[in-house]
């Protein structure tokens, strides 16, 4: 394996990836937590980057980065947020937790460890939008248009949920 | 042709679902559970989009894919929250092992 700029990528942003990860289990602050997520999430944008998919990549960082993270700290601040998450959950628990998911991580990693289907030359760089809205209008045009029917039940459904329903019933 | 092979992508995804699903497991505060589960959403996306670069036969159709599972994670992260705001105001709590009312 050489040192080449690619690996040196990948390696620089695989880490900022799983340092954003590994603080979001260990911060105490619920604020912090999810602004150390915003490193993972850039990171995983710039992995897209590497693997030739530029426009996913520009929907990484405006949809998760962007705007779902920023969902998530409304939600922090308009819920009780003052209280430090402390665990009440016992350590056995955790401990089993942890082991479940170690056996879990092995016995996945023994089966991609040595994937290796021998790499053909793809044009999925050269235009990338452009093959992304082809395929989206003429292959993909059904689940797009479901895709649109899911977001407007989506905003229906949560404005329902979070309306309040006392100040209506006062008002009628 | 590429000196970062593909099982590293995949190490790496694997890597992010283990620390996303610890998250969710063990986290008290619903929020961060919920975003844990968004972690673990994005982890797959990793995996799709390898294998669209990297795969038996590489082709868009993976990054499609992304995209459509990029824009459920964003209605069910909408849809979760509005059900948690509702929650808070009847139950005055975000904790998780605290909304156990069907427990008794």
């Amino acid at each position: 394996m050489t040192f080449s700029g690619e690996f040196l990528a990948f390696m620089g942003l695989a880490l900022v990836a799983l340092i954003g990860g590994v603080l979001l289990l260990n911060l105490t602050k619920v604020v912090h937590m999810v602004v150390a997520l915003i490193f993972t999430f850039v990171a995983i944008a710039g992995i897209y980057v590497l693997l030739s998919a530029e426009f996913v990549a520009s929907v990484q960082v405006l949809i998760y980065s962007g705007a779902i993270t920023i969902i998530m700290l409304f939600g922090i601040m308009l819920t009780k947020h003052d209280d430090e998450n402390e665990p009440k959950t016992g350590k056995l628990r955790k401990l089993l937790v942890f082991l479940g998911i170690l056996g879990f991580a092995f016995a996945v990693y023994i089966g991609i460890y040595n994937f290796n289907v021998e790499q053909e030359q793809t044009a999925l760089h050269e235009n990338n939008t452009m093959q992304i809205g082809k395929a989206l209008y003429s292959k993909y045009i059904i689940p797009f248009e479901l895709t649109s029917v899911l977001l407007l039940a989506a905003l229906v459904g949560s404005i329902i949920l979070a309306k309040n329903e006392k100040k209506e019933a006062d008002d009628e | 042709m590429s000196s970062v092979p593909a099982s590293a992508f995949l190490a790496l995804a694997l890597i992010l679902f283990c620390i996303g699903l610890y998250g969710a497991l063990t986290k008290r505060n619903t929020v961060i559970v919920l975003i844990s589960i968004e972690l673990m959403l994005n982890a797959v996306n990793i995996n799709l989009v390898t294998f669209s670069k990297y795969g038996i036969a590489p082709s868009i159709t993976g990054q499609v894919f992304a995209l459509f599972a990029i824009s459920v994670a964003a209605a069910e992260a909408a849809v979760g929250l509005a059900i948690l705001i509702s929650l808070y105001r009847t139950r005055k709590t975000v904790n998780i092992d605290e909304m156990d009312t069907m427990k008794n």
